[in-house]
């Protein structure tokens, strides 16, 4: 376990920035807490400072997960967003698609939705912009494999 | 009245004396034993005032560290004392309590290679003289060491030998033999060493040349020879072809796992400011799709008014030029809410018209 390098902490940083934006600084700046980034076994987690000096006392190689895990980097050292760190971002998104409750479905189980199952969406939203995805009770939506997200074209309103 | 006086302040001086010796004075049934250089009092009386005190026996074990402590402080007066810069010291006497071992007992040491032979031939160290007579220097010198007696480097004439080669420099041959002696020496000590504590000599472990090395072994065996110079291998050319070897960088250093939890927020907040301020205002893309858009809207607005002044043009549009995605899709639905540009078709970036022509044709037929 360790902190992550200036490097490291740049190439996630914007990617996370693509969803929320300048509301990043939220995240790094918390009022209620000290809250840091650590990198274990190439995977990133979110954690508080108590929780972190807690963990300190396990093994590293016993250590399985603490705190948050927001994504990992891969092998060639690109950050890839995981869908526990939903929860973080939904608040802070910048972009929102809110998706009807038919399309919802067929959202989850890892369909394309078409311009058809789109009911609201953020102005200004640009073309391969990370958004979050919402369902009309305003649940931000999850989905396997990885990320919840996928760049969103406008031509045929289909998105991934 | 001031003899009243005199006679209470007599009385009251009769009475602080008698308290200050009450203080220092301790009565105790068996005597303390004491260990002066330890500073160590041991008391040997049965603790019964502790035992009658009860659960919590606060007041008795403070009286109790008291009394033996004064005892102690009696007992340190009157040790000889002596002034060491301006502070009266009292000089302790040798301790008598034997103190336990602080690590455990050392382990015997494997015999060196020269003590196994010897004990395997029986054979006994000579008492030997520390200094031998030196004939050539007429004085007594050490047997070895510096300035010894016989030392066969410092001569300064020397008789070539019968079948040597005469061009050859005998004084540069002996002092070429003793640096061998010596690095053979050293070598040997090193290896009883690491038989002593079972490890390997860093430089051979596991390079044993027997002939038939695999391809890793000589490999190794190569790098440990390049790294082996006083230069520690960074002026040693390689071969045309050879590559460099892996990991040979520096080891890579990381921040301590809780580093100054500021500092690193710090930073951060840092980098996000630099990260946003870099990002341009004026989103290239986006202005240049804004401008087409604006320019297409004028064209179609001037050929509506050509059409109705009722001249017809043929297919092509006028001066806007070719371009990819059409206008159909502009002018129709758009999703709630969205100002600005809507990306109709692919990106178009400001420039790239690439076989635009085409498709212009054909969405207007």
């Amino acid at each position: 376990m360790r902190p992550l390098t200036e490097e490291e902490t740049r190439v996630m940083f914007e990617k996370i920035a693509k969803y929320i934006g300048e509301n990043l600084q939220l995240l790094v700046d918390r009022p209620d807490g000290t809250y840091c980034f650590r990198l274990h076994n190439d995977r990133v987690y979110y954690v508080s400072e108590k929780i972190l000096k807690l963990a300190a006392n396990i093994s590293g190689d016993k250590l399985v997960s603490l705190g948050t895990c927001f994504g990992k980097f891969t092998k060639t050292h690109k950050f890839r967003l995981h869908i526990t760190a939903l929860d973080y971002l939904a608040p802070y998104a910048k972009y929102k698609v809110w998706i009807k409750p038919g399309a919802e479905q067929s959202f989850l189980y890892g369909n394309h939705v078409l311009k058809s199952g789109l009911g609201r969406i953020t102005e200004n939203t640009c073309q391969y912009q990370g958004v979050v995805v919402y369902s009309m009770a305003d649940v931000p939506l999850t989905r396997p494999p990885w990320r919840s997200c996928w760049p969103w074209e406008s031509t045929g309103m289909v998105e991934r | 009245m001031e003899g009243q006086n005199v006679e209470e302040l007599l009385a009251k001086a009769e009475r602080d004396e008698a308290e200050k010796l009450q203080r220092i004075t301790v009565h105790k049934e068996l005597e303390l034993e004491f260990d002066l250089g330890n500073l160590l009092a041991s008391d040997r009386n049965p603790p019964t005032g502790l035992r009658r005190a009860g659960p919590s026996p606060e007041a008795e074990l403070q009286a109790l560290a008291r009394d033996n402590t004064q005892l102690l402080i009696n007992q340190l007066w009157q040790l000889p004392t002596e002034r060491v810069e301006e502070a009266l010291v009292a000089r302790l006497p040798e301790p008598t309590t034997r103190l336990p071992r602080e690590k455990p007992v050392p382990r015997p040491r494997p015999l060196t290679r020269w003590q196994q032979f010897a004990r395997l031939k029986g054979i006994r160290p000579k008492k030997k003289t520390n200094l031998v007579w030196d004939e050539v220097s007429g004085q007594w010198r050490r047997r070895w060491g510096y300035q010894r007696a016989r030392d066969d480097t410092k001569e300064w004439l020397i008789e070539v030998p019968g079948g040597a080669d005469p061009l050859e420099d005998q004084f540069a041959k002996r002092i070429q033999a003793k640096k061998e002696r010596v690095a053979k020496n050293e070598l040997n000590r090193l290896r009883n060493l690491a038989r002593a504590h079972k490890m390997q000599l860093p430089s051979t472990a596991g390079m044993h040349p027997t002939g038939h090395q695999s391809k890793e072994e000589l490999g190794r065996a190569m790098q440990v020879a390049k790294v082996s110079t006083a230069s520690v291998g960074r002026f040693q050319e390689r071969l045309p072809k050879e590559k460099a070897p892996r990991g040979s960088g520096k080891k890579r250093k990381f921040q301590p796992l809780f580093g100054d939890f500021a500092a690193e927020k710090k930073s951060q907040l840092e980098l996000l400011r630099v990260m946003n301020s870099k990002k341009p205002q004026l989103d290239v893309t986006r202005a240049t799709n804004k401008q087409m858009r604006e320019e297409d809207q004028e064209a179609a607005a001037k050929r509506r008014k050509i059409s109705q002044k009722g001249k017809r043009k043929g297919g092509r549009q006028g001066a806007g030029g070719q371009r990819k995605g059409g206008p159909p899709s502009q002018g129709g639905k758009r999703k709630g809410g969205l100002g600005g540009k809507v990306n109709s078709g692919p990106p178009r970036l400001g420039g790239k018209r690439k076989g635009g022509q085409h498709q212009g044709g054909k969405r207007r037929k």
